[in-house]
């Protein structure tokens, strides 16, 4: 991702980043980065998942420019309520009048929130959980792994909708109880990682130069679980969403008349047999974007990842 | 999840090793129920709403009010309150259900076979289309074949299921008219049997009732085949990974060079061995169904788990979410131990 303005450079840049010398931690960077995105940019499904992906974050942030009509405030009740697709209405009306077209384009900005702070607070979680119990071992670890598997034990939208029917319908609770149920594999993974880091020569050569065991975890152990994570983290964004989806749905997430996507389908299914466009559309945005993510991840565990990858 | 301590080596002594896994098994089983019953305790107390207020109402004289809280136990330490809470929760006493004013419990059972039903048979289906899928997939290797598998799997993972569900019903039952639409059989034919067991396509076929057998049918067709699908998703996704292990192992090349047939060699050799892993793929799927059942038996109105937990969660009725939350934990739980169990005793290598 980050490689990619390297691309349209001359080739003298190119012979610097593969340099097999890199004179700088710097340069050492840019070339591994460059390298992980040929190796990227060769699998067409993942650089797709990359295009839907970067088509959703330029809808989100555009969102006033391309939405044509209002998401919030609808026509007239009379004459534009429930029309079907037409050129005016690329996807039709709700029954409050809406154009469903800029309701989804407001959505996006709602289902990229929602990825991205449950992303933020659960992979700190994860990656700290796993990473001390899997350095420090003994006891700490089994009581870290009991609760994890306990969180590991519920199913996750079931989980979900416990938390948010304790602590009330809503965006931000839905975005908390989702990050809740969402970090146990997270620290799975990062102890594993941290096993295998765990008795290499290097975190021994870091001990005896007398580093502490914070500073050994945070910065040298972590540094090497955070691409697993991150791989694990983009493969579930699609279950992020799709578990946000079905909490709007249930009418436990966004509230009306924000539009966010699962509750647009809610309303949808009012007149599914008649106007089944209120109820479709919205859905397939979420598939699209669901379809981006998993795309992306596939293609990220490929290249960070070649163990994992069959 | 449980199959962490499914790893350990082999001991000396057969027995002793076998009792100190079983040993592990319940211990381990032990705490995370425990662990189970805690989180919900902990999401009940959480709850914004006071619940001695919700049953005196807000205009109650103050000994009124402290006369049921401490019938509600609410004037005891926190856990003590989560020791009375888990000698309940041990009994099955969850509590009443403030919609159904049924113990929880009752309703739990009342509603379970529904739920069960479904899902079992959307594992069968997945089952029995996914292995397939998948070995073909792993067999033609980057072939056409292999690419649509991958892509019948992917959107599986990135659909949403409840909106599946409305545009099969649009579909099938609306347009078409191939299927029955939601609930799980016609009101005509619902007073035809005795729920005996609480499936009722066993009930109604036990009972020699073919008409409402095949009405039931027409309509658990529907979201059994939604089930069904997003198992496949996962089960031919599973399969194609360890069928292409299985297939670069040595055995293969010594079966094929011995002039087995390929068919023999792929369907009898190689998934045999495969089949072992499988298990447990299909009962982690078979878990994932019920989470899954949860939206699905809501856009179905099927009179299963999932809708009453929905159906108590509109109405605030936290006994009953939190009393399915848990049986639904518990039961993940145990098909996870289940499936482990299973892979001690398919695997000779694991004894």
């Amino acid at each position: 991702m980050a490689g990619s303005p390297t691309l349209s450079q001359p080739t003298g840049l190119r012979a610097w980043l593969l340099s097999p010398e890199p004179h700088s931690r710097w340069q050492a960077r840019l070339g591994r980065l460059y390298l992980g995105w040929r190796s990227f940019s060769r699998n067409p499904l993942a650089v797709l998942g990359l295009g839907i992906i970067l088509l959703l974050i330029i809808v989100a942030i555009f969102a006033d420019l391309i939405a044509p009509y209002s998401p919030i405030v609808g026509g007239d009740l009379r004459t534009q309520r429930l029309l079907p697709p037409s050129e005016t209405y690329w996807l039709g009306t709700d029954d409050q009048a809406r154009d469903i077209f800029s309701r989804i384009v407001y959505g996006s900005r709602i289902t990229l929130f929602v990825v991205v702070l449950v992303s933020i607070i659960a992979t700190p979680i994860g990656l700290i959980v796993g990473t001390i119990s899997g350095y420090l071992g003994g006891w700490v670890d089994t009581v870290l792994m009991r609760i994890t598997d306990i969180f590991l034990a519920f199913p996750r939208l079931v989980l979900a909708l416990a938390f948010v029917a304790a602590l009330g319908p809503g965006i931000e609770n839905a975005v908390i109880a989702i990050a809740i149920t969402s970090w146990p594999p997270y620290a799975r993974i990062a102890r594993a990682e941290t096993l295998m880091i765990r008795n290499s020569d290097f975190i021994a050569a870091v001990k005896l130069q007398g580093a502490s065991t914070p500073r050994i975890i945070l910065g040298h152990v972590m540094p090497l679980c955070i691409s697993s994570v991150i791989v694990r983290v983009t493969l579930d964004m699609a279950g992020i969403i799709l578990t946000a989806a079905g909490l709007g749905f249930l009418g436990l997430g966004a509230q009306p008349p924000s539009p966010e996507w699962g509750a647009m389908i809610a309303t949808g299914r009012n007149y599914l047999i008649d106007q089944w466009w209120v109820a479709a559309m919205p859905g397939l945005a979420i598939f699209v974007v669901s379809l981006g993510f998993n795309l992306l991840g596939d293609g990220l565990r490929d290249v960070l990842d070649p163990k994992a990858a069959k | 999840m449980a199959s962490s301590i499914a790893n350990g080596g082999g001991g000396h002594s057969a027995l002793r090793f076998y009792l100190t896994k079983t040993a592990q098994f319940v211990l381990v089983l032990a705490t995370t129920l425990l662990g189970l019953v805690a989180v919900t305790f902990f999401i009940g107390r959480i709850v914004p709403v006071d619940p001695v207020l919700a049953i005196v109402g807000d205009r109650a004289p103050p000994q009124v009010y402290a006369r049921v809280r401490e019938e509600l136990g609410l004037d005891l330490p926190l856990i003590q309150q989560f020791w009375v809470y888990l000698k309940k929760a041990v009994t099955g006493d969850f509590g009443n259900s403030v919609l159904t004013t049924n113990p929880v419990m009752t309703d739990i059972a009342n509603t379970f076979p529904a739920t069960f039903e479904l899902a079992t048979l959307g594992t069968l289906i997945g089952s029995i289309i996914g292995i397939p899928l998948g070995v073909l997939a792993a067999v033609k290797r980057g072939s056409l074949i292999d690419q649509v598998v991958r892509f019948i799997g992917l959107a599986g993972y990135s659909i949403p299921i409840f909106w599946l569900g409305l545009m099969g019903l649009l579909l099938f039952y609306a347009k078409l008219g191939w299927v029955a639409g939601p609930g799980r059989i016609d009101v005509t034919y619902s007073y035809l049997y005795t729920p005996v067991t609480g499936i009722v396509l066993i009930d109604t076929a036990m009972q020699g009732q073919w008409d409402a057998f095949w009405d039931a049918v027409s309509h658990i067709i529907l979201p059994a085949c939604l089930l069904g699908y997003f198992s496949l998703a996962y089960i031919s996704r599973m399969t194609r990974s360890f069928m292409l292990n299985e297939l670069a192992q040595e055995y293969v090349i010594a079966a094929r060079v011995k002039g087995l047939s390929e068919m023999r060699v792929i369907w009898r050799h190689a998934l045999r061995n495969a089949a072992v892993p499988l298990v447990t793929v299909i009962a982690l799927s078979y878990a994932n169904l019920l989470e899954g059942s949860v939206l699905t038996e809501t856009v179905f109105a099927w009179p299963g788990l999932g809708q009453y937990i929905t159906n108590s969660l509109q109405n605030a009725d936290m006994n009953a979410v939190l009393g399915g939350t848990l049986v639904i934990g518990a039961a993940f739980v145990l098909l996870n131990l289940v499936s482990d169990l299973l892979y001690r005793l398919l695997d000779p290598r694991t004894r």
